[in-house]
């Protein structure tokens, strides 16, 4: 019984960390009006946190560079089982227009699993919302699996 | 008291940006910041080796999302100014008008940060409520709202039509009412004060010697902005650096919430002066020769250094930004304050990490 509550309860608040990972700011600030009163994203009960190992969510920005993606591993490596990661942006997805630049490896997906990808440079709130509930099935199945 | 070590990021929860700073304590007293740099770094300025000269604006634009306009405007201006082309009147009005939108957003969500930053988060939400207003008319005028990519080299991309400059009137007289509404929070309130006045104090003196710029330099008592340079359209507009005198977080916070409204005040004066013709003219050939534009940025002045042999590729782009002058006036503001001012003090200088490391 006491599995079926968490099992519930924790799709029905997803905690999200946000992680810069080298992109322009203008996908961080996008992100950040999604938790405002116009968009609020805490209607599907997702709450931003600060740290890492009470998150749920991981909302990563920008291209990775070769010193931040260690970093990037570490806040993923901390997050706890089961976790969904949404890469935000053309930069995450691709490098964007960074790709050719000698200090970027590339989309967040070289250095960690992502689950969902939200294209745009930068995209909509409305765009970034609808990535973060796509995540929230993701992460779903995944703790249905993990049950 | 031994000494301690504390690490301040990359990743924390009112730093939008990753900068780290290792805080050496002694007690509960910070005596020593050394910041540590390099986690936004991307090596944009050695893109203009493979992306011509056109092609380069998208690249500069993306330097930092929140003042890109402004970041194109000074590129476009650099090579305008070396080739010859002057932008039609019409275009360096338009100009004006994007760039102090920026302005308003920038200061907006960096008052709201701020206000999250010293727990007030019911302050923050007024605030970003506020700017959305704004976004809108970024996005109504370019169709996105963060990138408005309008600049081209020889005037803007878009025109904005006579019923929408109205209609931008319009919303900026709510902007302005909603924010005389909170201004008695913002600058007199007990919270407020209590966690602002008085920290991270920077003398006019120091201010000087250490190179601080913008919000920062003009909240020590220095009246210099980078727009009495009347680049664009402000040889015509009428207005004067906003100055507080105190020097702490406080003063950087009342420089930029009267800088927001005096924004509107530019904008206005923008569409009521803003002339009939062209928004661009053709240019033909490429630069040659060593190019500097500066402009004022939300957060200072910003530096374009660039030289070209008249090839469609810079030969060296270099860009000096406000931020990276403001990061030795912040570890001069750290020592001696308390690790729960750290946070306050940080943000009070509008760090923006991706326009320092690029």
């Amino acid at each position: 019984m006491i599995k079926d509550f968490i099992e519930k309860s924790r799709a029905k608040s997803p905690w999200m960390v946000h992680f810069d990972c080298g992109s322009c700011n203008g996908c961080d600030i996008e992100t950040l009006a999604c938790l405002t009163p116009i968009y609020d994203v805490e209607r599907f009960g997702v709450v931003n946190v600060g740290n890492p190992k009470h998150a749920d969510l991981l909302m990563v920005t920008g291209a990775v560079n070769h010193r931040n993606k260690h970093a990037l591993k570490k806040i993923y490596d901390q997050m706890p089982d089961p976790k969904a990661v949404v890469a935000i942006g053309a930069c995450g997805l691709s490098g964007g227009v960074f790709r050719e630049a000698y200090n970027v490896v590339g989309g967040i997906d070289k250095v960690i699993p992502v689950d969902v990808y939200v294209y745009g440079c930068p995209p909509k709130p409305e765009a970034i919302i609808d990535g973060v509930v796509k995540a929230i099935e993701t992460f779903k199945a995944k703790a249905r699996e993990a049950a | 008291m031994s000494k301690m070590t504390i690490p301040f990021g990359p990743q924390h929860p009112v730093l939008p940006e990753p900068l780290h700073l290792k805080l050496v304590m002694e007690d509960e007293i910070v005596t020593e910041a050394i910041p540590q740099i390099g986690f936004v770094h991307r090596g944009l300025e050695k893109l203009c080796e493979i992306r011509d000269i056109h092609q380069m604006i998208q690249v500069v634009e993306r330097v930092c999302g929140i003042c890109s306009m402004i970041h194109a405007m000074c590129y476009c201006q650099a090579i305008e100014k070396q080739m010859g082309v002057e932008a039609p009147r019409r275009a360096r009005f338009l100009r004006v008008i994007w760039s102090e939108l920026h302005r308003m957003h920038s200061h907006l969500l960096w008052l709201g940060l701020y206000a999250d930053a010293f727990g007030f988060e019911s302050l923050f939400m007024q605030l970003w409520k506020i700017r959305e207003r704004i976004m809108d008319i970024n996005e109504a005028t370019s169709g996105n709202r963060v990138i408005v990519s309008v600049n081209v080299i020889g005037g803007v991309r878009y025109d904005i039509p006579p019923e929408q400059l109205s209609w931008i009137l319009k919303e900026l007289g709510q902007v302005e009412k909603e924010l005389k509404a909170i201004q008695n929070t913002m600058l007199n309130d007990y919270t407020v004060k209590k966690r602002t006045v008085g920290k991270g104090v920077l003398d006019k003196a120091t201010a000087y010697e250490l190179g601080a710029a913008g919000p920062t330099l003009r909240a020590s008592g220095w009246a210099q902005d980078a727009r009495q340079l009347r680049y664009a359209a402000f040889d015509e507009l009428d207005f004067e650096p906003v100055v507080e005198t105190a020097g702490d977080s406080y003063a950087r916070g009342a420089v930029r919430f009267r800088e927001t409204l005096q924004s509107i005040d530019l904008v206005r004066q923008a569409i009521d002066k803003l002339p009939a013709g062209e928004i661009n003219v053709k240019v033909k050939g490429f630069p040659e020769g060593e190019m500097v534009a500066r402009v004022e940025q939300p957060r200072g002045e910003l530096l374009y250094y660039m030289k070209c042999d008249g090839s469609k590729h810079l030969d060296r782009l270099r860009i000096r930004t406000p931020t990276f002058a403001n990061i030795a006036p912040l570890l001069a503001m750290l020592p001696g304050c308390q690790l729960a001012d750290v946070p306050v003090i940080v943000l009070s200088i509008d760090p923006c990490i991706s326009c320092t490391e690029r």
